[in-house]
C-alpha cells in the first residue's frame, strides 16, 4: 500500500520535470547562501578561536597592566624573585615591507608548557632563536607572504593563526622599538605556595583570568551577526520558492489526494508519504546546496578576508576547510525549511475535506477573507517596527526591526497591488483592458509569494545600495579631510626618523608627528596619538561635536578628542571624564568620525603625549608642501635614506588603497545582494511556469472570443512586467526605510558610527531596469508557450477533457 | 446480505438550519445482485453512496456491510474498506493523470495488496484498452477514461461496486456499452453494485431499483 500510493505521488514529478526542477534549485539556492554565510563565518571563527589560543590564552592565567600599556621588564624580575611563576611575552603590530603582521615575542626558557606553540627548542634551533638576527616562525601561508620582504629568517610552523610571528622576546622588543618593555605574564598554573602577594610585588598589575573568547571574536561579532542576517534572507527568499513550488504541487494534485483516499489510502499514510518524499528531496537539494555553498564561500572568502583584515585587523586564511557542522547545518536548515514551507500545505491537506469538490482550483486563491487577515498581519507587523524604532536599542533589535519592517511590507504588498489593480480596473476603458485588469487582479493570489519575495529581494538592494553609496560618499568626503597631508613617511629607526625630520626641516612647510600609543581606555583596546598645533587639523579634522576653541585646548593640554566609535560604545560625551594609560585623566572637548576604525582612537596634544609616553615610537611623519612639488619631495626622500617605496606614500596613494578596502569591503554584500535578486527571479520564473499550465481555462474564453493567441502572449508578457514595475514602486519606500535602519541603528549598533543618507536616484532607475528585465524574462517563456500552443490542446478546455 | 441500511438519517448545515437530505433510509443489497438507486438531483442519491463508501458518516442509524457496521469506524478503519471491500466509480473518472493506463488499472489492485496480472490482462481486453496502456488519461477519449475507472475498480475484485453516474459524461451509444461491460464484468466476479443514475433506461436493466424522492425511499 505504501509503495503503490508513493508510487502514485511520485509519478506527479516525472511528468513535471521543470517543476521538481525548480523545487529543488530553490531549495539548493536556499540552502547553498546561507551555507556559504556559515562556512565563511565558520572559517572566521576558527581562526579567531586559534587567535585566542595562542599561547595558551584560553587555559593560563595572566597578570596585565590595567590600563593595557605595556609594563617594565623589571616587573617580571620582581615577580620572579617573589616566587611566581611567570613568563613574559611582548606583542605588537607592524610592517614588513607591505606585510603587516602581529608580532608575538616570548621567552623559550620559562614559557609554561600549556603555551609551547612552536618547540623552538628542539635540536639546535635554540640558539638561532635566542640569538640576533632570531628566527620568525610563521604559518605557512604567512611565511609565503614574506618571502619578498626583508626579515630574519622565516621557519614554517602549523597551528600559528594567520598573519602573526612568533620570535623571541629579545628580537621582539628591536622589531616593535619596545626596549625592555613587556606586554603581560603567562602564569603557570601551578604557582608556589607562600609567595608574596602580587598587591605587594607588582600592584599596578592586574590578573586576568584564562578565556575562551579573544577581543577579536567580540570585535567581529557584529560583522558576523550582518553576514547571517543576509545569509538567512537569502534563505528566506528562496524558502518562497519552495513554498510555492510546493503549494503548486499540492494543489495540482488534490484530485489525486481525493482519489486516493477515496480508493482506501489513509489520510495519516497520505500525509506520511508526502512529509517523506518532502524530506528526501529536502535532503537531495540540501547536499547540493551546501556544495554550492562551498562554491559561493570559496568565492566570497577572499573578500571577507580582506574586510575582517582592513575593518577589524583580524586575519582570516583565504581558503576554507570542509566542516561537518557546516554540512550538518546546511541538510537540517533545508529539512526544517522544506517542513515549514510545506506546513500549509500539510495541514490544508489533512484537513482536506473528503467529499469537496475535485476540481483543481486556482493555487492559494486568496479569499477577502485570508487577503484581510494577511491585512492585519501586516499592520501588526509595522506597528511592531515601529515600536521597536521608537523603543528599542542594541544590534538585535536593529535586526528584528528590520525583519518586521521587511515581512509587514512583504505581506501587504498583495493587498496594495490589490488596490491598484482595482483602481487600473475602474479607470479601464473597452472590454479587452477591462479584462487585462480583472485576469492580472484574479492572477495575484497565485503570483503573490513570488511578487513578496522580489519586493524583499528589490527593497534590500535599495536598502543596502543606498546604505553603501551613502557610505562611499561620506568616506570619500571623510577621506579628503582626514588625509590633508601631502605626504607620508615611515623612517626605520629613531635615528633615521631624527635625520628625516631635520632634512625636511628646511624643505617643507610643516613636518607633523603622526606618534601613538596602545592601550585600553574605557575598558577599551584604543589608540592614543598626539598631535602637533597645526592648521592642518584646525581646518580639516572631521569635528562632530566639541567645546569652544578645541584645538586650542588640545594644544595645551587641557583636554582629549576621542573618536566617534569609543563615544558611542562607552557613552562618552563632551565634558566626560577618561582615564588613559598610565593613569592620568582628561576631559573630552571633541569627538571626531573615524570610519573603518575597529577601535576607539583618543587624540591629545603631542606636548602632552610625550610627556606621558616619553619612549613612544617616533618613526612617521606627515609633511605639507605645495602639492605640485609632492612628488619631487618623495623622490628625494628615497634618494636621500634609501627608503622603500612604501614607506614614502603621497596621499592620492593612500586614499586609493583606503578605498580599495572599502570597495572590497562591501563586495560581499553586494554578491549576496545580486544573488538574492536572482534567487526572487527564479521565483516568479517557477510561479509563472507552472501558473501558465493552470491558466488556459482563463484563456481559452477569450481566445474563443476571438482574440489571437499571440495578443494573448503579449498581453502575458506585459501584465509580468505590469506587476513587477508595481513590486518596484513599492519596494522604493522599504528600501529607503531599510537603508535608514542600516544606517541609523544597524551600523552604529554593529561599527560605532552612524552616517547622513544620502538618495541615489540613479541607482534606483537601474534597479527597476534589472527587474523589469528578470520579470520579462520570467513572463517570456510561459508567453511563448502560449503563443505556440495548438488550437486543439485550447479546445480540451471546452471538451471537459483537461 | 452483504449491504444493509437502517433507519439513515443525514443533515446538511444551510443558512436556512440543518437540511434533511436522508430521512430514515432502510436498504439493503445480497451478493451478487444489482442495485439502480434514481432520483432528481439533490435528492440525496449520491449523498447515500457516500455513506455507504464511508466517505461520509450518517447522523443516525447503522450501516453493517458483509456483518460489520461502519458507522462510527475510524478514518484507517473506513480506508481499510474502502481498500479492500468496496470498489468506487466516479462519474469525473478521477484516474492519476500523472499515471499510465497500465499503472492506473492496477493501482487499486496493488493499493489493497492483491495484484493480479493475468486478471489484468483479462481486464483490459474485455474494456478495449489493451492498446492503450501506455498512455495517460489525458490522451484517451472519455469513454476510454471511465472504461480505466471501471477497470480500476474491477482489479481489486470487491465484494461490492458503487458507481455515482458511471456513465453520466458519455454520450448514450458509449454509455450503454460502458454499462454492459461493467455489468457483465461485475456479474463475472460475483460482487454487487450499487448504481446511482438519473437515468430509468439504465436503471431498468439492474436487478432491482429504488427511488429517492425528498430524502425518503419510495
Amino acid at each position: 500500500m505504501v509503495w503503490t500510493g508513493l508510487t502514485a505521488l511520485l509519478s506527479h514529478w516525472r511528468r513535471r520535470p521543470v517543476q521538481l526542477a525548480m523545487l529543488l534549485l530553490g531549495l539548493s539556492l536556499a540552502t547553498a547562501l546561507w551555507s556559504a554565510v556559515q562556512a565563511i563565518n565558520g572559517e572566521a571563527r576558527a581562526s579567531y578561536d586559534r587567535a585566542a589560543a595562542i599561547l595558551g590564552q584560553d587555559r593560563l592565567a595572566q597578570l596585565v597592566r590595567e590600563d593595557g600599556a605595556r609594563m617594565d621588564q623589571q616587573e617580571f624580575v620582581r615577580l620572579r624573585r617573589a616566587g611566581w611563576l611567570a613568563s613574559p611575552v611582548i606583542e605588537g603590530e607592524m610592517r614588513f615591507g607591505d606585510v603587516r603582521l602581529r608580532v608575538l615575542g616570548i621567552d623559550p626558557l620559562t614559557l609554561p608548557p600549556q603555551a609551547q606553540q612552536v618547540d623552538v627548542a628542539v635540536g639546535d634551533e635554540l640558539l638561532p632563536f635566542i640569538t640576533a638576527p632570531g628566527v620568525l616562525y610563521a604559518a605557512p601561508e604567512t611565511a609565503t607572504r614574506l618571502t619578498e620582504q626583508a626579515t630574519p629568517p622565516v621557519r614554517v610552523a602549523e597551528g600559528l593563526p594567520p598573519g602573526t610571528v612568533l620570535t623571541d622576546i629579545g628580537q621582539a622588543q628591536v622589531l616593535l622599538g619596545a626596549k625592555d618593555k613587556i606586554s603581560r605574564l603567562l602564569l603557570w598554573p601551578d604557582q608556589p605556595i607562600g609567595r608574596a602577594p602580587l598587591e605587594v610585588t607588582a600592584p599596578g598589575l592586574t590578573l586576568r583570568e584564562p578565556s575562551e573568547t579573544g577581543d577579536l571574536a567580540r570585535l567581529t561579532d557584529s560583522f558576523h551577526l550582518n553576514l547571517t542576517a543576509f545569509g538567512f534572507l537569502a534563505f528566506a527568499v528562496g524558502l518562497f520558492i519552495v513554498h510555492s513550488a510546493i503549494g503548486l504541487a499540492f494543489e495540482q494534485r488534490r484530485p489525486v489526494f481525493r482519489t486516493l483516499r477515496a480508493l482506501g489510502l489513509p489520510a495519516r499514510v497520505l500525509v506520511l508519504l508526502l512529509i517523506a518524499e518532502l524530506l528526501t528531496f529536502a535532503l537531495l537539494a540540501g547536499l547540493v546546496g551546501v556544495a554550492l555553498g562551498y562554491v559561493v564561500a570559496s568565492a566570497l572568502l577572499p573578500d571577507v578576508a580582506a574586510t575582517l583584515r582592513g575593518l577589524y585587523g583580524a586575519d582570516v586564511p583565504g581558503t576554507l576547510l570542509i566542516r561537518p557542522a557546516v554540512w550538518a547545518a546546511g541538510l537540517a536548515i533545508a529539512v526544517i525549511g522544506t517542513l515549514v514551507a510545506a506546513a500549509q500545505s500539510l495541514w490544508r491537506l489533512w484537513h482536506l475535506p473528503l467529499l469537496a469538490a475535485a476540481q483543481p482550483r486556482a493555487w492559494a486563491r486568496a479569499s477577502e477573507r485570508a487577503l484581510r487577515a494577511q491585512g492585519v498581519a501586516a499592520m501588526v507587523l509595522l506597528l511592531t517596527a515601529a515600536g521597536i524604532a521608537h523603543f528599542g536599542s542594541g544590534l538585535e533589535a536593529g535586526f528584528a526591526l528590520l525583519a518586521a519592517l521587511l515581512l509587514g511590507a512583504a505581506l501587504a504588498l498583495p493587498l496594495v497591488l490589490t488596490g491598484i489593480l482595482h483602481l487600473g480596473g475602474r479607470l479601464a476603458r473597452g472590454p479587452l483592458a477591462e479584462w487585462f485588469w480583472a485576469d492580472t487582479r484574479q492572477q495575484l493570489p497565485g503570483l503573490s509569494l513570488a511578487l513578496m519575495a522580489l519586493l524583499l529581494a528589490l527593497a534590500v538592494n535599495v536598502g543596502v545600495s543606498t546604505m553603501v553609496s551613502s557610505f562611499r560618499l561620506t568616506f570619500t568626503g571623510w577621506l579628503d579631510q582626514r588625509l590633508a597631508s601631502e605626504l607620508y613617511v615611515t623612517a626605520r629607526t629613531e635615528a633615521e626618523a631624527t635625520a628625516i625630520r631635520d632634512w625636511l626641516a628646511q624643505r617643507s612647510d610643516a613636518v607633523l608627528p603622526i606618534w601613538s600609543i596602545e592601550g585600553r581606555v574605557a575598558g577599551q583596546p584604543a589608540a592614543i596619538y598626539g598631535v602637533a598645533d597645526h592648521a592642518t587639523y584646525r581646518d580639516n579634522w572631521p569635528i562632530l561635536s566639541a567645546v569652544p576653541e578645541v584645538w586650542d585646548r588640545i594644544a595645551t593640554g587641557d583636554g582629549a578628542l576621542i573618536n566617534e566609535q569609543l563615544a558611542r560604545r562607552q557613552e562618552l560625551g563632551l565634558g566626560d571624564q577618561i582615564t588613559l594609560p598610565g593613569g592620568w585623566r582628561a576631559s573630552i572637548v571633541g569627538v571626531y568620525a573615524d570610519y573603518g576604525n575597529p577601535i576607539g582612537q583618543v587624540i591629545i596634544g603631542i606636548d602632552t603625549l610625550l610627556q606621558h609616553y616619553s619612549d613612544v615610537s617616533r618613526l612617521r611623519y606627515a609633511i605639507r608642501i605645495a602639492p605640485g612639488k609632492a612628488e619631487a619631495l618623495a623622490a628625494g626622500l628615497r634618494a636621500e635614506f634609501g627608503l622603500p617605496a612604501q614607506n614614502v606614500i603621497d596621499q592620492a596613494g593612500i586614499k586609493v588603497f583606503s578605498l580599495k578596502v572599502f570597495e572590497r569591503t562591501f563586495r560581499v554584500t553586494a554578491a549576496l545582494n545580486v544573488l538574492t535578486l536572482g534567487v526572487a527571479g527564479l521565483a516568479m520564473f517557477a510561479s509563472l511556469m507552472t501558473l501558465s499550465g493552470m491558466r488556459l481555462p482563463q484563456l481559452a474564453p477569450v481566445c474563443a472570443m476571438g482574440l489571437p493567441r499571440r495578443h494573448l502572449a503579449w498581453l502575458e508578457l506585459w501584465r509580468g512586467l505590469l506587476l513587477a514595475g508595481l513590486t518596484m514602486l513599492a519596494a522604493l519606500p522599504v528600501g529607503i526605510g531599510l537603508a535608514f535602519v542600516l544606517l541609523a541603528v544597524v551600523n552604529v549598533e554593529a561599527f560605532g558610527w552612524r552616517l547622513p543618507m544620502h538618495l541615489f536616484p540613479g541607482d534606483w532607475a537601474r534597479l527597476a531596469a534589472l527587474a523589469l528585465l528578470a520579470a520579462g524574462l520570467a513572463a517570456a517563456a510561459p508567453a511563448w508557450r502560449l503563443a505556440r500552443l495548438s488550437p486543439s490542446d485550447l479546445l480540451k478546455v471546452f471538451a471537459h477533457e483537461r | 446480505m452483504l449491504l444493509r441500511l437502517h433507519q439513515i438519517d443525514k443533515f446538511y448545515p444551510t443558512g436556512e438550519g440543518p437540511l434533511h437530505v436522508l430521512n430514515g433510509i432502510d436498504l439493503s443489497l445480497e451478493a451478487g445482485k444489482s442495485l439502480a438507486l434514481t432520483g432528481e438531483s439533490g435528492s440525496g442519491k449520491s449523498t447515500l453512496l457516500h455513506l455507504v463508501a464511508g466517505l461520509d458518516s450518517p447522523d443516525a442509524g447503522e450501516i453493517h456491510l458483509g456483518g460489520t457496521n461502519i458507522v462510527g469506524l475510524n478514518d484507517t478503519a473506513l480506508a481499510a474498506l474502502r481498500r479492500g471491500t468496496v470498489g468506487l466509480v466516479f462519474q469525473q473518472f478521477n484516474l492519476i493523470p500523472s499515471l499510465d493506463v497500465a499503472a492506473n488499472l492496477a493501482f487499486q489492485a496493488r493499493l489493497a495488496g492483491r495484484p493480479d496480472p493475468a486478471w489484468l490482462k483479462v481486464l483490459a481486453k474485455r474494456l478495449g484498452l489493451a492498446q492503450v496502456l501506455t498512455r495517460y488519461p489525458e490522451q484517451l477519449s472519455a469513454g476510454q477514461q471511465q472504461r480505466v475507472a471501471i477497470g480500476r475498480t474491477l482489479a481489486a475484485r470487491p465484494r461490492l461496486v458503487l458507481a455515482d453516474e458511471p456513465t453520466g459524461n458519455l454520450d448514450e451509444a458509449t454509455g450503454d456499452a460502458v454499462l454492459d461491460l461493467m455489468l457483465s464484468l461485475v456479474a463475472e466476479t460475483g460482487a454487487a453494485l450499487l448504481m446511482v443514475t438519473h437515468s430509468n433506461r439504465l436503471a431498468n436493466r439492474l436487478n432491482a431499483r429504488v427511488h429517492l424522492h425528498a430524502g425518503r425511499l419510495v
